[in-house]
């Protein structure tokens, strides 16, 4: 990994009507990053994506993508970026060989019929490249999207939800690919709502209404945070879900399955909390664990922002 | 990176043809498979044709008449049996009384009178030239045209056998009698060989425009334009891409109604086949760019089309087409004037029917070649390079 900055971009702002969809953005991403970009539904990540690849005109703001301007030179960053939407793009009614000769063509690819073939290969459909797009399942949709964004070999990924509706096994698959391309130096930014995708990334920038609250390497969040968290499991839980939600102390309650997450930025009072639900249920077991990222972006997610920093 | 820089012409607008291609091969898969659509464009020059070719009929039959015979003679009767033997006509009254006649004729009862006048006998085998008078109820001018044809064959028919022995200096050129035709209701009388070419301009408005308008509008609906506006594809490409596939549609529209026109309703090609390209293929191109600007204004489908029909209906109306153009208050040419399918009808009636070369047609060549290239102007700046 180099110094190289791969994107550049300040003060972003992008209003649609009464909507300030984003606002005052800044991202610094360096070459070979895996950038992850997390928020709630609707806070800005594909719009903030669209504007990086020149798809949308900020209303204000400025910077340069591979080291071209984002407003003039937009034709340039399209050829070396790989842009992948949220909603499939691709065009149903040609089959899925047609579409990636489609946009082979455009970017006019030498070796167009090897790199296909490549790409057919490597996504286990060479045998149904006749096939319709528009007749593959949601997650083979989201594949073959994936397959054509990256068909031209861009230095730079931007990926919206790439893997939304991905099975477990492709999304592995999927991400140890992004790193081989990060080794190799392309850099990515790629939007998820998923909390095991998120710490595969280097770093995380995290948007809500448009702002960007939090940008840091992946590593360090939970110690930004300060987040203290314990483990209380056991059966019943209902008693115990209820006098945590209503103790101060606890910011957030999460329930996972069988058990429930309390967490907490004081670490004294939290205890005295999770100790007083034990007292008054003895059958529950409880125990201080590690606040993982599920807990730490429901938290942030459930708004409670200001103390962030 | 390794790419091949394959661009053939690299001009100021930095047109790459591979991609132009790209966007060609796309759009022409798409229309392949869409059947039904791919099928109406085709299908629809055929069934115009045949809608309005059934009111054209060049071979009208079973048109009621009305027969007003002043003179009972062995010539008339001879005259008469023929045309009751006709299936052009069927003979509904046969009156010595005019005002009978006219009656009919005025109540729609007959839509033609024939009269055989006084003497008729007479005058013709002394040479005079009698006149056998067809009154047509040209309120319906195509089917009239076809059918005052069909009378004159008739009466050559008729009257020949009986031009023997005696008579037979009377089978001569021009026959010894006069067959005078008045058009009542519509003197003008606008012919099938008026409509046919105009058809050819009415339907390229129609499929070319509605085609095209919906070529943008359905990328955006379907969420496939934000994908090609992240490809370094440049408008220029995509608006050449799109339509190109379409010039083939239009190009077979214009044979069927070409062929058409010639076996069925036999209208004959006059003028330069030549001009006539270069028309038809302006004309095609305008319409194009019509309908493209159009894709780049609407946002769905729907209006798309209703736009679309927002030019057809004036193109159908004040083209020319419907009423005469002449007659039109100014306000109305001056929009005439700015439709494309005005031009083509003056052009394509003067190449088919009045054998007029470019000389002729120069006057509406240039019109339509500045229409196109506003229309096309118009398009690239509307199209949005981004999402907003
Ligand atoms: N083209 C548009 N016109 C009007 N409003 C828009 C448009 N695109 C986005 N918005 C609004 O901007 C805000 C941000 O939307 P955006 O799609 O960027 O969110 P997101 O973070 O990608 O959400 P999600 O996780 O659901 O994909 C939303 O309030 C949305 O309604
Ligand atoms: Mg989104």
């Amino acid at each position: 990994m180099s110094d190289e900055i791969v994107i550049d971009v300040r003060g972003l702002s992008k209003t649609f009507g009464e909507v300030r969809a984003v606002d005052d953005f800044d991202l610094k991403v360096p070459r070979g990053a895996i950038y992850g970009f997390l928020g709630p539904n609707g806070s800005g990540k594909t719009t903030t994506i669209r504007m990086v690849c020149g798809l949308l005109k900020p209303d204000s703001g400025e910077g340069e993508v591979l080291g071209y301007d984002v407003l003039n030179e937009s034709l340039s960053i399209k050829e070396r970026v790989g842009y992948m939407t949220q909603k499939f793009s691709l065009y149903e009614d040609l089959s899925i060989r047609e579409n990636l000769e489609f946009i082979a063509r455009l970017y006019e690819l030498d070796r167009r019929n090897e790199r296909v073939d490549q790409a057919l290969e490597d996504l286990g459909l060479a045998e149904r490249q006749k096939q319709l797009a528009g007749k593959l399942s949601g997650g083979w949709k989201q594949r073959l999207a994936l397959a054509a964004c990256m068909i031209h070999e861009p230095q730079l990924l931007l990926l919206d939800e790439p893997t939304a509706g991905v099975d477990p096994k492709a999304r592995r698959d999927f991400w140890d690919q992004i790193r081989r391309y990060s080794a190799q130096g392309v850099t990515t930014l790629v939007s998820t709502h998923y909390m095991d995708e998120a710490v595969q990334c280097d770093s995380i920038a995290y948007i809500a209404y448009g702002k960007k609250l939090l940008d840091a390497a992946t590593a360090e969040i939970p110690k930004q945070i300060g987040l203290h968290a314990w483990r209380i499991s056991g059966r019943p839980l209902q008693r115990a879900q209820a006098m945590l939600e209503e103790a101060p102390a606890v910011e957030l309650v999460a329930r996972f399955g069988a058990e429930i997450h309390a967490c907490g930025h004081d670490a004294a009072a939290l205890e005295g909390a999770v100790r007083r639900v034990k007292q008054a249920q003895p059958h529950v077991e409880v125990e201080p664990i590690e606040a993982g990222f599920e807990e730490i972006f429901i938290y942030l997610m459930s708004g409670s922002i200001d103390n962030v920093q | 990176m390794t790419r091949s820089r394959l661009p053939v012409l690299s001009n100021l607008l930095d047109l790459s043809w591979s991609r132009v291609f790209a966007v060609f091969l796309k759009e022409l898969v798409q229309m392949r498979r869409d059947r039904p659509t791919f099928a109406i464009m085709i299908m629809m020059p055929v069934m115009q044709l045949v809608l309005f070719g059934y009111a054209i009929n060049t071979d009208p039959r079973h048109l009621p008449a009305v027969v007003e015979m002043r003179e009972d003679g062995p010539l008339t009767r001879a005259f008469l049996a023929s045309l009751t033997a006709s299936t052009y006509i069927d003979i509904v009254a046969v009156t010595p009384r005019a005002d009978d006649a006219e009656t009919m004729l005025r109540s729609g009862e007959a839509s033609f009178l024939i009269s055989i006048p006084e003497g008729f006998e007479r005058r013709m085998v002394r040479g005079e030239r009698p006149q056998i008078l067809i009154a047509a109820d040209a309120s319906d001018p195509v089917a009239a045209g076809g059918a005052i044809a069909g009378i004159e064959r008739i009466a050559q028919q008729a009257f020949a056998p009986e031009f023997g022995g005696a008579l037979s200096y009377l089978a001569r050129a021009p026959p010894p009698y006069e067959i005078v035709v008045h058009r009542r209701y519509n003197p003008a009388g606008v012919t099938a060989f008026n409509i046919v070419p105009a058809l050819l301009g009415v339907i390229l408005t129609m499929t070319m425009v509605m085609i095209t308008s919906i070529a943008l509008t359905r990328e955006t609906e379907r969420g496939t334009m934000e994908n090609l506006l992240a490809t370094p594809v440049r408008p220029l490409e995509v608006m050449i891409g799109k339509t190109t596939p379409y010039i083939g549609v239009g190009a077979i529209q214009v044979a069927i109604v070409l062929v058409a026109a010639a076996l069925l309703f036999r209208i004959p090609f006059t003028g330069s086949f030549l001009a006539f390209l270069v028309a038809v293929s302006l004309f095609i191109f305008a319409n194009l760019m019509l309908g493209y600007l159009i894709s780049t204004v609407a946002r769905t489908q729907m209006q798309a089309m209703q736009m679309t029909f927002f030019i057809f209906l004036p193109s159908i109306l004040l083209s020319g087409f419907m009423f005469p153009f002449r007659a039109m208050p100014g306000w109305a040419q001056a929009i005439g004037e700015a439709l494309p399918i005005t031009h083509f009808l003056r052009m394509v009636r003067e190449i088919v029917l009045k054998k007029a070369g470019f000389a002729d047609i120069i006057g509406d060549l240039w019109p339509l070649t500045l229409i196109l290239l506003v229309l096309a102007t118009l398009a690239l700046l509307r199209f949005r390079r981004t999402l907003d």
